[in-house]
């Protein structure tokens, strides 16, 4: 079959295949950011931190009035919060429990610069956690090289802000890796900001995230440290791991057993956030991701009402186009063609036509891609994508030009001397 | 006439119901994505204060210098307490205040009643006449109070609501941290979202602040930052060392009225810099900046970056679906070329035609701006499931939208159908009646 008459008769109706290729074009270009950027969200939702994150619950603690800057109100805070510990580990719902300042994921993020030398060039930069030698436990971090804490090298930090230089830590693989690329971060001194003493990399683990899930590179999601340190300030954090299906139980009994400790201190009661003095760590991972999975879900809805009004647009104009040549048809069959002839013409017609929008749509499709890149920090489009949306469309357009070809296809011969 | 080519469009419309429907759909549809995502980006992006949003400025000094672990050459966000005082003392807007977010627990004197942190802001008696804070009883403190570093408080309406039982509590005390101040007014009603003048430190739609202080009160009381505290360099241990340090955490706002103004207090801030750079204390020349409002608002990223991808794609998606409703009217207009031949053949003029299909057209619009506003609701009710709480309470229709959806839509349909119209219009009446 030639093309050439397909073509002539593509030239007397000029406006509705450039509006068709057009459609096809905008089309492509939409759907493949969308579904880039779907995938985008659905990767960074289902990294995992790293954690067992089941059965863990993160609890938020002010005992204000007593000033941290003082001998006096340091040692109360230091006592109360190992008092608050013992408590909170002999719980018939609970596992283990530590204090510290954050989790991952919780959007709370305490950062430190890392060198080599105590005055030399940064060698990278770390989110830090405090721990003690329950953290481990209680978090389901695999150690992966090294040891854990021993508790008579947990110290005190009475500072929210100040000069960290603990003599041990336990880094994870990530910053190991980063910092010491042969593989021999362990025994290792490392400084961290304005530090002088060293901290020596005693542990390894797998995995584990930082608090933000706004990092843009790879080394502010994954570079993270555990410093073993008590915080004593009024404000801190108990992370509690429940015995297995005891979560709900213990986010009532765990607040009740710290009021037990003090009744004057402040666990907030609100529903979300940081007005959430109890949250579960599922919650704490929905909260964190919310913009994203909303996203991922308009994007998912955008391209399907796309698709839908594009294919009915292309089947509206394409019956348009057999209702304006019944007479044509009507000749071309009195003249000997066959059905599927009539069927073969328009499906290839409607694939010249989509296989121009989907040239001018790929070249759109990356324009549309660089904007996007350039405000709001996405990275490349894949070219798989392109291909699944290239395919995608000629199979949509293809689809709704069937019917009306299939329609084209029984107008008898007869209707060639019929008036319209 | 229009009473007629309302009943012709209409005859027409239901004469192939569905191309008609298809247009009404894809216009709908279109209209609705628009809006939904268009409603949460207004709620985002408000301004809770526009009589005065112009007016308000936001100064940002460099003390950190040209540094190879930062990004770029923007000043941060927030002052060192060194420079936020020195702004504060120099006086040189017409009202000002340094300010950072606090969070002191409120006790009871009832011991029953548990304890609760209560948000709030370490401000400037300037505070409260700068940003038009609306009081129910008394008013803010003084100048005076600021300088003798009073136990004064301002707390909130929902506050003073739970310790006096919304009483009139001026000149009683509250208990904050263990420590006792004087309540000097309560607000009315007041939580502008964005919070813009919160924004460096604390999310622009978080909870409404429930106690102020002065700024000089809470330094002295050692009351931390409850947000983001930054630095290039660590202190020493103790609170003394921190307000010493180069760490930034504090937050600024002026009111300049004029451009003069504007310009002076430009010149006088790089005038600041030069002078901290004479002194030893900045090694690097002056890089400050003075935001207006909604530069700040940018700045700080209010609007997140997800909000304005999808309002992007969804208008991508109100343009699609404009093209293929061009192609549709355009079939459904040149299927009635005989129509048009006849009536151009008796006279109508191509105005007449224009006006008819235009008519026609419309009608169509409004029909989808119909569909669009159920679909909006529909949208705004899924949006409400599935954004942060705070932000979802922001997100509603109101009679504004109602019109902005049916003009878009009616708009949309009508530009869409220009060109059909055209090629209508000139649809040669001779040649119809001869294939006829």
């Amino acid at each position: 079959m030639s093309i050439h008459p397909i073509l002539s008769a593509l030239r007397r109706h000029k406006t509705g295949t450039i509006l068709i290729a057009l459609q096809i074009a905008l089309t492509l270009a939409i759907v493949c950011n969308a579904l880039f950027i779907i995938r985008t969200q659905f990767e960074q939702m289902g990294r995992p931190t790293g954690l067992d994150e089941h059965n863990l619950l993160m609890v938020a603690t002010t005992q204000s009035g007593i000033n941290s800057d003082t001998d006096a109100g340091k040692a109360t805070l230091d006592a109360s919060i190992k008092a608050d510990l013992t408590v909170l580990r002999q719980l018939p719902d609970v596992v283990d429990a530590y204090e510290t300042n954050s989790l991952p994921l919780s959007n709370n993020t305490w950062g430190l610069g890392i060198r080599m030398m105590p005055s030399g060039p940064y060698g990278s930069h770390t989110t830090y956690f405090h721990a003690d030698e329950h953290t481990l436990k209680t978090l389901g971090l695999r150690l992966v090289a090294g040891r854990n804490f021993r508790s008579d090298e947990i110290g005190e930090d009475d500072n929210f802000v100040g000069i960290l230089q603990p003599a041990v830590i336990i880094v994870s693989r990530h910053l190991a890796d980063n910092l010491f690329p042969h593989g021999d971060a362990l025994g290792k001194p490392v400084y961290f900001t304005n530090a002088t003493q060293p901290s020596t990399i005693i542990g390894i683990v797998e995995r584990m995230q930082t608090s933000s899930t706004r990092s843009g590179t790879d080394n502010m999601t994954w570079n993270t440290t555990l410093v073993p340190l008590r915080l004593v300030t009024p404000s801190r954090h108990y992370v509690v791991r429940t015995r297995p299906g005891r979560l709900a139980a213990a986010m009532r009994s765990v607040p009740e057993a710290l009021y037990a400790q003090d009744p004057q201190r402040v666990i907030p009661d609100g529903t979300g956030g940081d007005e959430a003095g109890v949250r579960s760590f599922a919650q704490i991972r929905a909260e964190a991701y919310q913009g994203d999975r909303t996203l991922a879900m308009l994007m998912g809805v955008i391209s399907i009402i796309l698709l839908v009004v594009t294919g009915s647009g292309i089947a509206g104009l394409s019956s348009f186009w057999v209702g304006q040549r019944r007479r044509q048809i009507g000749v071309r069959r009195a003249l000997g063609a066959t059905r599927s002839d009539i069927v073969r013409y328009f499906l290839v017609e409607n694939a010249l036509i989509s296989a121009s929008g989907v040239i001018v749509g790929i070249l759109l499709t990356f324009e549309f891609n660089g904007w996007l890149m350039g405000r709001f920090e996405l990275t490349r489009l894949s070219t798989l994508y392109v291909l699944i949306g290239v395919v995608m469309l000629l199979l949509l357009s293809q689809g709704a030009a069937l019917a009306p070809a299939l329609r084209a296809a029984r107008i008898a011969p007869v209707e060639a001397i019929r008036s319209s | 006439m229009l009473q007629h080519y309302l009943q012709l469009g209409f005859r027409s419309l239901r004469r192939n119901p569905v191309l008609t429907a298809l247009m009404v759909l894809t216009i709908g549809f279109g209209v609705a994505s628009s809006m939904t995502t268009y409603t949460v980006f207004r709620a985002m992006s408000g301004d809770p204060i526009p009589w005065k949003s112009d007016k308000l400025f936001f100064p940002q000094i460099d003390a950190w210098g040209p540094n190879p672990r930062r990004k770029g050459t923007e000043p941060r966000d927030t002052m060192t307490y060194i420079d936020a005082v020195s702004l504060m003392r120099d006086h040189r807007a017409h009202l000002q205040s340094a300010l950072y977010p606090i969070a002191p627990t409120v006790h009871s004197d009832d011991p029953t009643q548990k304890s609760r942190t209560a948000p709030g802001q370490a401000v400037s008696s300037e505070f409260f006449p700068m940003l038009d804070v609306p009081f129910l009883y008394g008013g803010g403190w003084t100048a005076a109070d600021d300088a003798r570093h009073a136990q004064v408080a301002v707390i909130s309406k929902s506050l003073n609501q739970r310790l006096f039982e919304g009483a009139n509590s001026v000149g009683q005390s509250v208990q904050l941290d263990g420590h006792s101040y004087r309540v000097s007014g309560v607000l009315d009603d007041w939580h502008p979202q964005p919070k813009f003048y919160g924004l460096t430190i604390t999310d622009a739609f978080g909870p409404a602040d429930q106690v102020f202080l002065p700024f000089t009160t809470a330094t002295d009381a050692q009351l931390a930052t409850r947000r983001w505290f930054s630095c290039i360099n660590l202190p020493g241990p103790g609170y003394a060392a921190i307000l010493n340090s180069s760490c930034v955490w504090i937050g600024y706002i002026a009111e300049l009225d004029t451009p003069s103004q504007v310009s002076a207090y430009r010149n006088y801030l790089d005038g600041y810099a030069q002078d901290q750079r004479a002194s030893g204390r900045f090694g690097w020349a002056p890089n400050n900046r003075l935001r207006d409002f909604s530069e700040w608002l940018d700045f700080e990223h209010v609007v997140s970056p997800q909000t304005r991808i999808s309002f992007v794609v969804a208008l991508c998606l109100l343009l699609v679906c404009m093209v293929n409703t061009v192609g549709l009217l355009l079939a459904k207009f040149l299927r009635r070329s005989g129509e048009i031949g006849v009536r151009r053949a008796l006279g109508a003029s191509r105005h007449a035609i224009a006006a008819q299909f235009g008519v026609e057209a419309g009608t169509i619009g409004v029909a989808g701006g119909v569909l669009g506003l159920m679909l909006t609701w529909l949208g705004i009710h899924v949006m409400h499931g599935s954004l942060p709480r705070e932000i979802a309470a922001l997100v509603h229709i109101d009679l504004l939208l109602l019109w902005q959806t049916l003009l878009l839509a009616v708009v949309a349909t009508v530009l869409a159908g220009l060109y059909p119209i055209w090629r209508a219009m000139y649809v040669r009446p001779s040649l119809q009646l001869k294939e006829d």
